[in-house]
């Protein structure tokens, strides 16, 4: 089961009752792990620029329809901290992609690289304009070879475009 | 797609038209039951985890009951250990720890006390009883980024020489379990016989 605080955005009705309910069975459970309080530290404008363009392509892996930079989930703390760290440390941001992708799986990446698994994914677009063009061909043919019996000028007329 | 356009309506559709634009509706119908079906799925969102058949992350982490003895990865080698990743502050982790109490009669389950303070771990295992072999205790919660960890609940099960064989994420109930834990062990178990058999066979 994820955080409620996901829970809680994705689906707001079930998310209060269910608050309802924990709140009014188990006071003394705190629902959310332990957290730093302290910002960020930035050392620069730039750095802080470069972490927030990073952070917007890559999802959070528990609140999966948000970026790491617009998650409130505890994880996504977590990550935004360490992704930091990382980039203090002097790495690139290839590498600390590599360094999510290595833990959490390619899902992390917005945008996936081009590889024998996703070539469905990216080349899916071109396939069905292809097969809708192929389509349109053949009607545009047929038509054509129907109406060709009759004068040039009113298939022109008739078909507008 | 191609039995919309009707520009003529007077020109009868051709039968292949009508045999893909029935196939475009039944195959949209069945995505369509697909996705209400598994709406329901608890596992719906769940990633895949990468980890599977990779070495598990390494880490040393002191004893939530000894904080002056740390566990490393490596000493845990040597036969197959769950790794239970949970907190106090999580609802779903009392709901598995039933299961994980029956399973750990007769298993090696350790405990990954996840982002947690040390008082309210103890208190929860007191309280509930504590099912695991040893608990570790990680605060800020560096290891579970290793683990790719995205929330509590998760198990992890590890096989003898070190290696990633099978994870969960939510809480496992019996059923999780009895089909899918046990037939994983027992792979591992039976890998590690023939492993075994393998080195005796051979002088």
């Amino acid at each position: 089961m994820p955080m409620p605080a996901c829970t809680a955005i994705r689906n707001a009705g079930r998310g209060l009752l269910l608050a309802l309910l924990m709140a009014a069975a188990l006071p003394a459970l705190a629902q959310q792990p332990l957290h730093d309080p302290r910002p960020l530290a930035f050392r620069d404008a730039a750095e802080e620029s470069r972490f927030h363009d990073l952070a917007a392509q890559l999802r959070c892996v528990q609140c999966q329809n948000q970026s790491l930079a617009d998650s409130n989930a505890q994880i996504a703390q977590d990550l935004r901290r360490e992704v930091l760290q990382l980039m203090q440390q002097g790495h690139d941001d290839a590498q600390i992609k590599q360094f999510l992708v290595a833990r959490y799986g390619e899902f992390v990446l917005y945008q996936p690289p081009l590889q024998p698994g996703t070539w469905l994914l990216w080349g899916g677009p071109l396939l069905l304009l292809g097969a809708g063009g192929l389509v349109v061909l053949g009607i545009v043919r047929r038509r054509g070879r129907n109406v060709a019996p009759a004068p040039a000028g009113n298939t022109d007329e008739g078909d507008g475009w | 797609m191609s039995e919309s356009p009707a520009p003529r309506p007077s020109r009868p559709l051709p039968p292949v038209a009508i045999v893909i634009g029935v196939l475009f509706f039944f195959g949209l119908l069945g995505l369509m039951i697909y996705g209400v079906m598994k709406s329901g799925d608890p596992q719906r969102d769940v990633l895949p985890s990468a980890l599977i058949d990779k070495p598990a992350p390494a880490f040393a982490l002191p004893v939530l009951h000894d904080p002056s003895m740390t566990v490393r990865s490596e000493e845990l080698r040597g036969a197959p250990y769950l790794l239970n990743v949970w907190g106090s502050w999580c609802a779903a982790c009392r709901e598995e720890h039933p299961v994980l109490t029956r399973f750990a009669e007769s298993k090696r389950v350790i405990g990954y006390n996840w982002k947690d303070e040390p008082a309210d771990a103890l208190h929860w295992l007191e309280t509930l009883g504590n099912p695991f072999m040893v608990v570790l205790s990680d605060v800020e919660g560096r290891t579970a980024i290793d683990w790719g960890v995205t929330a509590a609940p998760e198990t992890f099960l590890v096989d003898g020489s070190g290696i990633v064989r099978w994870k969960y994420s939510g809480a496992m109930t019996q059923q999780v379990v009895d089909e899918k834990l046990i037939p994983a062990l027992q792979k591992i178990e039976k890998a590690q016989g023939n492993a075994d058999a393998g080195l005796h066979g051979n002088p």
